[in-house]
């Protein structure tokens, strides 16, 4: 039985950890190495690097951390944010990224979600939603919106829509990012997270708002997710990747101890 | 040296840097003739059955591989490079290369929760000792990712077993050969001691 996967968010701006709450108010906080070298280290399963940099000459810098955090630390690494084309993802791939991550430049034209799932097989093409909560509509039945650009954009479409169409695009995987919960540490959008789960076939992250271990127990059973993405939680020191590992196992999920 | 297999099937950076941090020093390979001054070959892949025969036979390297295994050379095949070793694989309906006798077949299962790839940590059971697997601890859990699996014809063949709805063969050998599902360059600590065994694995078992 595959065990749930315990997967650490790094923000990174300019080549720094930077954490956001709500997607705004976005303050640096250290090194992403050191980081994912502590996180590796203490048992975390995968990583995900989020390129938040605002620049696009500075971006380079991004490819220069995947590439010495893969040199050190042997597990999946994922790396998203602003991603537009193959060559972006060939770039990150030939850094040392094995997943690469797209969102809102696959919102804007879906086709680069088939394109990296042709270039670089489905299973390392994930899908980053940002999701918003709304009221139901006819153009919103789900109840559930999705935006771009950091959570600031609303762009009409549907989530569970979304996730269905990229699923059937070749997406290997979704993250479902509540904007919600996110950085507030309140829990996971549970019913967000249970919808997509249940209507797609591929492994589905929860995102946002973990704030204490009982959140990543209730999104990992009721919200049917097959992984949990924890940020602030870890960064500041709160909880160790260890210290979450062992609860969940404690209560009775298939999780990986070292 | 050790010589990593490059048929442009897959990301071999990461295969590299895995070996680097266990203190084997590993090439890429795309020459069928340095293929058999290799001390050791290192097979990995990534991508679909067809099309990485097709590129194996374009270099002429299914034959250089099948010749080194033959002479005593050991070879570790990762994932897709495992998967070619057997005879036939249902991706693509492709003829392969016949070391391994049996064939690779897809999970098919009609459950929603059991998600194909199967893609995630999961225990290995070593079932047969093995130089290369030693050390692995009953519990210990390796990464996957994949479609397809292997089906030895024969058990002996048969060296570790992982849980996916039923057992399957997550790692199978025969003499100098050795072919794992899982990554062990993405296995974290565990996965790299199995590299480290194999840099010092003179073929015998």
């Amino acid at each position: 039985m595959l065990s749930k996967r315990v997967i650490a968010c790094l923000d990174v701006r300019n080549g720094n950890l930077a954490k956001s709450v709500k997607f705004v108010d976005t303050k640096d906080i250290g090194d992403p190495v050191a980081k994912a070298r502590e996180y590796y280290l203490d048992g975390l399963d995968e990583l995900v690097f989020y390129d938040i940099t605002a620049s696009s000459d500075k971006r380079n810098i991004m490819l220069d951390v995947v590439e010495a955090v893969a040199s050190e630390v042997f597990i999946p690494l994922s790396v998203g944010g602003g991603v537009r084309s193959v060559a972006d993802a060939t770039d990150l791939r030939l850094a040392g990224a094995e997943k690469i991550n797209v969102n809102s430049a696959a919102v804007q034209r879906p086709e680069l979600i088939n394109e990296c799932a042709a270039a670089i097989g489905n299973q390392n093409v994930v899908l980053s939603m940002d999701v918003l909560r709304t009221v139901v509509s006819e153009q919103l039945p789900s109840g559930y919106e999705i935006v771009i650009n950091g959570g600031r954009t609303k762009t009409g479409k549907d989530a569970l829509a979304w996730a269905l169409e990229g699923e059937q695009r070749g997406a290997g995987e979704l993250v479902v990012n509540s904007i919600d919960a996110d950085g507030t540490k309140d829990g996971y959008e549970l019913t967000l997270t249970a919808m997509i789960a249940q209507a797609v076939r591929v492994p589905v992250i929860a995102s946002g708002g973990a704030g204490k271990p009982e959140h990543l127990l209730q999104v990992l059973t009721e919200g049917g997710a097959d992984a949990a993405l924890v940020a602030s939680m870890v960064h500041y020191g709160d909880y160790s990747v260890s210290q979450l590992k062992q609860y969940l196992h404690d209560q009775g999920l298939k999780i990986r101890l070292c | 040296m050790t010589l990593i297999l490059d048929y442009e099937a897959g990301n071999l950076a990461s295969v590299k840097r895995a070996c680097a941090h266990v203190g084997m020093e590993a090439e890429y390979c795309a020459d069928p003739e340095q293929l058999r001054r290799a001390d050791r070959v290192i097979f990995p892949g990534v991508g679909a059955a067809g099309s990485a025969m097709q590129s194996l036979r374009e270099r002429g390297m299914d034959e250089a591989l099948r010749e080194v295994i033959k002479d005593g050379m050991p070879v570790l095949g990762i994932c897709l490079g495992m998967q070619v070793s057997l005879t036939h694989s249902e991706e693509n309906d492709t003829a392969t290369l016949g070391l391994i006798p049996g064939a690779v077949r897809r999970f098919a299962f009609d459950r929603q929760d059991l998600k194909v790839p199967h893609m995630g940590w999961n225990e290995v059971r070593v079932v047969q000792e093995h130089p290369v697997l030693a050390g692995i601890q009953p519990g210990d859990e390796f990464y996957f990712v994949h479609s397809y699996f292997p089906q030895p014809q024969d058990d002996n063949a048969v060296l570790a077993l992982t849980d996916y709805e039923g057992d399957f063969a997550c790692a199978i050998g025969k003499g100098n050969y050795i072919g794992t599902q899982f990554h062990p360059e993405k296995s974290a600590q565990v996965g790299l001691r199995l590299l480290a065994n194999f840099s010092k694995w003179n073929g015998q078992c």
